[in-house]
């Protein structure tokens, strides 16, 4: 029963189940990195996949939706940022408030797409690559928005840890004030990261309703920019722990549904709750073997300067 | 830049109790704004917003009755919060309460048990609370894991584990196979404050929970503990405060309020267990605890002025039929204006001549 | 403080005074109101029943106003949306989710003159109705379709929650899979959601990975009718028609026509002859209606029309014995139909699913 091709199409479903969590928490890490919690996450993705699809319907380009709801997933995080950078107000109700205006916006935006539907983003088959046993169309035959997060996902770790940028960002997000005596300009690089973030939850909106499941339907999301923002705490602020951690969430997810397929028996909602136990289980063992969390000491602390 | 944000040292008493007319202020402006966009009409859209509900007792008496779970669960997050202690799972908290609470009331269901069910139900529900808060407290202490995820990953567990009760040994027999128990008996109801309308003792409750918070985190060691050990764990160590102790108290009191929070809701408004038994209360309750500035006062004030606008959201769904969606917008816009307004009173915003980073 | 105070009451009452007006007016037309779960735009089945309610506006007209409240959860919000609406004017107030039904229940008996619709619940008062389909009948037909269609013999089921309708919907299929191909087999996924667009693909994916190569799905949203088109498998839409979701993959659909059945109430509110009732309609009324026949071959399209002609007709009852449970035992003799309360709580599954009913 678990031969070849089961297997290489079990993998093929975990790699696109990781990927809408994979882009929307690499934007947060970097918001975080530079010292802003936003919650507004679950915002910037609806509002992302609304407009996505919206302008990928109308006119009939998904390159010209994706581009939208990445413009889109920006719009949204200034919302944000203005109020949590430059008014420095309470950055987890700044947060909050965001996801429940992006949740309403969205809604408004697509209301009128609702029950139509477009083409997915194509599967970019790479010849004889995709050919290779198991692990061939896991690989090599996934949409572009797979190969996004993957590039995405070295840029970052690259732009984190060899930057000057990075250096400046991670100086933000560890002690504003020395960042600020230094000469930094604090609020812009948040601003600038927080941009980054919405942008990535955009880009993961985007591929819900452009690749995912390419339709409108109001609150899509259903939860996974929460998701998205518990593995930034996975991953404890580190990029490559976050593929772990959205590869992991996106394995059990997937694999509970095939474990029900073979009719054992065992309670949906146990099976269900997997995902968040195995979440849970990896972070105590990981958080076991080292010591501290490594998350940005300045995190969600606003920054005011003085003079 | 030229505006400059400079902190009000000092900021008065009557400033402070001008951020709400700010607020107000902004929100109407930026309100009248948005539903103008849509096409909306603004004079009336605030009427039924904010005029309608406060003038009908019945309405009065939702509103009490929908801020009650957020005023409880935001005093509990108000204690973790000034730890620094992240709890966000105050959801999945909830529910545990009331998943242990309604355990009581259905296993005395149908028996000729006295008044102490309710009560019982109460302490129950506030030790579920308690005890599915502790998980991420213990976790945090034993293996230094985040509270953050802990939490909110216990949230959706606890949400299935209800599901699973509701659907499996817990349905009413009599029901048709569906999805709910039987309905409490009367010892297991909350009991209703005035013969009309939904008003229930859980109200008392929560305003007693208040006060003792108020007393605790203001007057007490205690409540100076926790204040120190959030900003300057050092510093609490070097004082003899322990941190550890402090990771649990909080998380047990929060988990404590959340669950008491929970089986009021399930014994009052609800009435049953059902697979649905918050709105979101938990995650709701976090922005009442912050725009309440983690004041047990303040977190009262901000349970109402959200519950607010449900109601009123509610009811120009049905007055106006403005979609969901409008209402939803509006109420991150008002959430949105209450922030920005809070800044703008405690912070003085200065014209700065020259240029300036930052 | 207290002048601000009285100010305000002042107004309320001079807003009250001049909303007195225009309602006097109104009260000519009957107000009619619906509660949803879900929004408007989930496309499934708030989707379908607020189509009725525009059903309901486009044969009325001008005598009729109606409202919706959606996203109503249930719990203790909902009684207070339907006593709002209830205090609002609307003389018949339409609940559409079984969550709703002891709200309803609690709301009815305090506005003794406004008439109460339940969707799917079994508690009825003197002003409270219920009201459902039998989505059942529907789900025979298909399951003679997968019969004829699949070539693995393994039909994929995605299921919402272990509910008494998504049950028999489940027991339904396999009998009309059964009096086609004795040995069919159906594999089940719980995706614990009635609406989560990408969960719902994923299920499909992984049904279609495990061998199933038609999809029926008692969820909401389109998504499962996409991944069955992407990964080439035949489905069955749920709801709604949703052949523009998968126009090389959709069988047919069991469509939600709700608006019969709310014409029909709303005109009786009207000239006063509405009473409460418990109603349980099917092919025959009009409320369960099957998208056209596609992708299938011209044999089995006679068949599945034949199916439906003699449901619709009343000669061919889905659950008419014999039928067995899945330990062997004989639940309905030969010659004898399974009763309606039987179906309405079923918790068992029949006799060649090999699986648990979940929480049993």
């Amino acid at each position: 029963m678990l031969d070849a091709a089961i297997i290489g199409a079990v993998l093929a479903s975990v790699v696109a189940a990781a990927t809408t969590l994979l882009l929307a928490s690499l934007g947060e890490l970097v918001a975080e990195r530079a010292g802003t919690l936003n919650l507004g996450v679950e915002g910037m993705m609806i509002v992302g996949a609304a407009v996505g699809y919206a302008t990928a319907y109308s006119s009939g380009s998904l390159l010209l939706g994706t581009l939208a709801a990445v413009l889109a997933g920006v719009v949204v995080s200034l919302v944000f940022a203005g109020l949590a950078v430059w008014l420095a107000a309470n950055q987890v109700a700044s947060g909050l408030a965001t996801t429940i205006l992006g949740l309403g916006v969205a809604g408004l935006i697509g209301s009128s797409f609702v029950g139509t539907r477009i083409d997915a983003a194509p599967a970019l088959h790479l010849p004889v690559l995709t050919g290779l046993p198991i692990i061939g169309e896991a690989v090599f035959g996934q949409d572009a928005f797979v190969y996004a997060s993957v590039l995405l996902l070295i840029a970052v770790t690259y732009g984190l840890a060899r930057t000057r940028v990075g250096l400046v960002l991670r100086a933000v997000g560890e002690n504003h004030a020395a960042a600020h005596a230094l000469g930094h300009p604090v609020r812009k690089i948040r601003t600038l990261a927080i941009m980054f973030g919405g942008a990535c939850a955009g880009l993961a909106g985007a591929h819900l309703s452009l690749a995912y499941t390419p339709f409108w339907a109001s609150d899509m999301t259903a939860g996974r920019g929460w998701i998205a923002l518990a593995l930034v705490v996975f991953s404890a602020w580190r990029p490559l722990w976050l593929l772990a951690g959205a590869y992991l969430f996106g394995a059990v997810s997937i694999l509970q549904l095939h474990v029900q397929g073979f009719g054992l028996g065992i309670p949906s909602q146990f099976l269900s709750s997997l995902p968040y136990l195995a979440t849970i289980g990896a972070l105590v063992v990981i958080s076991a073997l080292k010591h501290g969390q490594g998350a940005p000491a300045s995190l969600g602390v606003p920054f005011v300067p003085d003079r | 830049m030229p505006l400059k944000l400079e902190r009000q040292e000092n900021v008065s008493t009557l400033r402070l109790a001008a951020a709400p007319v700010v607020a107000l202020l902004v929100t109407l402006v930026v309100g009248a704004i948005m539903f103008i966009a849509l096409g909306q009409d603004p004079v009336r859209a605030f009427t039924i917003y904010f005029i309608e509900p406060l003038g009908d007792p019945w309405t009065l008496q939702e509103l009490v009755v929908k801020a009650c779970p957020l005023l409880l669960i935001g005093i509990g997050l108000a204690f973790c919060y000034r730890a620094n202690r992240w709890n966000i799972g105050a959801e999945g908290q909830y529910v545990a309460g009331a998943v242990l609470g309604s355990w009581l009331a259905l296993a005395t269901h149908g028996t000729d048990a006295g008044p102490w069910v309710m009560p019982a139900m109460l302490v129950l529900g506030a030790v579920g609370g308690a005890l599915w808060g502790l998980i991420p407290a213990f976790l945090r202490v034993r293996f230094g894991s985040s509270e953050i995820l802990t939490s909110l990953m216990l949230v959706y567990v606890a949400q299935l584990g209800l599901d699973y009760l509701v659907r499996g040994p817990w349905r009413d027999p009599a029901g048709f196979n569906f999805p709910q128990s039987v309905t409490f008996d009367d010892v297991a109801l909350m009991p209703l404050l005035f013969e009309e309308g939904r008003l229930h003792g859980g109200i008392i409750v929560a305003l007693v929970a208040a006060a003792a918070a108020t007393f605790v985190l203001g007057r007490t060691l205690v409540g100076f503990s926790i204040e120190i050990g959030g900003s300057a764990p050092r510093a609490a160590a070097f004082a003899g405060f322990d941190e550890r102790r402090v990771t649990y108290g909080v998380f047990a009191v929060s988990g404590a309020l959340a669950g008491l929070a929970g089986i009021i809701e399930v014994a009052g408004p609800i009435g049953q267990m059902q697979p649905t038994i918050s709105p979101g209360y938990g995650f709701t309750a976090i922005i009442a605890a912050m725009l309440g500035r983690l004041h047990p006062v303040g977190i009262l004030v901000a349970s109402l002025v959200l519950a607010l606008t449900y109601i009123g959201g509610e009811a120009a769904q049905i007055s106006m039929r403005m979609p969901f969606d409008v209402t939803r917008v509006f109420q991150g816009t008002l959430l949105i204006a209450i922030l920005a307004a809070d800044v703008l009173v405690r912070y003085r915003i200065r014209r700065v001549e020259g240029t300036s980073h930052a | 403080m207290r002048k601000i105070l009285s100010m305000a009451v002042a107004a309320a009452t001079g807003f009250a005074l001049m909303g007195g007006l225009p309602e006097a007016k109104a009260a000519e037309k009957l107000k009619a109101a619906w509660v949803y779960i879900g929004p408007v735009g989930d496309f499934g089945w708030t989707y379908q029943h607020d189509q009725g309610r525009k059903a309901v506006e486009k044969e009325l007209g001008d005598k009729v106003e109606t409202t919706y409240v959606e996203n109503v959860p249930e719990g203790p919000d909902a009684e207070r949306v339907i006593e709002q609406l209830a205090r609002a004017g609307n003389k018949i107030i339409f609940t559409t989710s079984f969550g709703y039904m002891e709200p309803t229940l609690k709301v009815a008996k305090r506005h003794p003159k406004v008439f109460f619709e339940h969707a799917t619940g079994y508690k009825r008062d003197k002003n409270m109705a219920t009201y459902n389909a039998k989505f059942h009948e529907g789900r025979y037909v298909l399951g003679q379709i997968a019969a004829k269609m699949s070539k693995t013999g393994t039909v994929g089921y995605i299921a919402s929650f272990p509910i008494p309708e998504v049950i028999s919907g489940i027991n339904s299929l396999m009998l009309g899979a059964q009096s086609i191909n004795p040995d069919m087999k159906i594999k089940i996924v719980w995706v614990n959601s009635w609406f989560d667009p990408a969960k719902e693909a994923d299920a499909a994916k992984a049904l279609i990975d495990q061998g199933a190569d038609v999809i029926s799905q008692h969820t909401d949203s389109p998504a499962a009718m996409q991944a069955a088109e992407a990964g080439g498998a035949k489905a069955f839409g749920q709801a709604s028609d949703m052949i523009s979701f998968g126009p090389k993959a959709q069988l047919t659909s069991i469509v939600d026509n709700w608006a019969p059945y709310y014409i029909k109430r709303v005109k009786q509110a009207l000239d006063g002859t509405w009473t409460s009732t418990d109603t349980w309609a099917g092919m025959k009324d009009g409320e369960v209606v099957m998208a056209p026949y596609t992708n299938m071959p011209d044999d089995v399209k006679k068949l599945a029309e034949e199916t439906q002609a003699a449901i619709t007709a009343g000669t061919l009852n889905p659950f008419k014995g014999p039928i067995y449970n899945q330990k062997g035992e004989m639940v309905v003799k030969e010659g004898e139909a399974l009763p309606d309360k039987d179906i309405l709580s079923m918790n068992w599954y029949v006799k060649g699913i090999d699986d648990k009913v979940p929480g049993q």
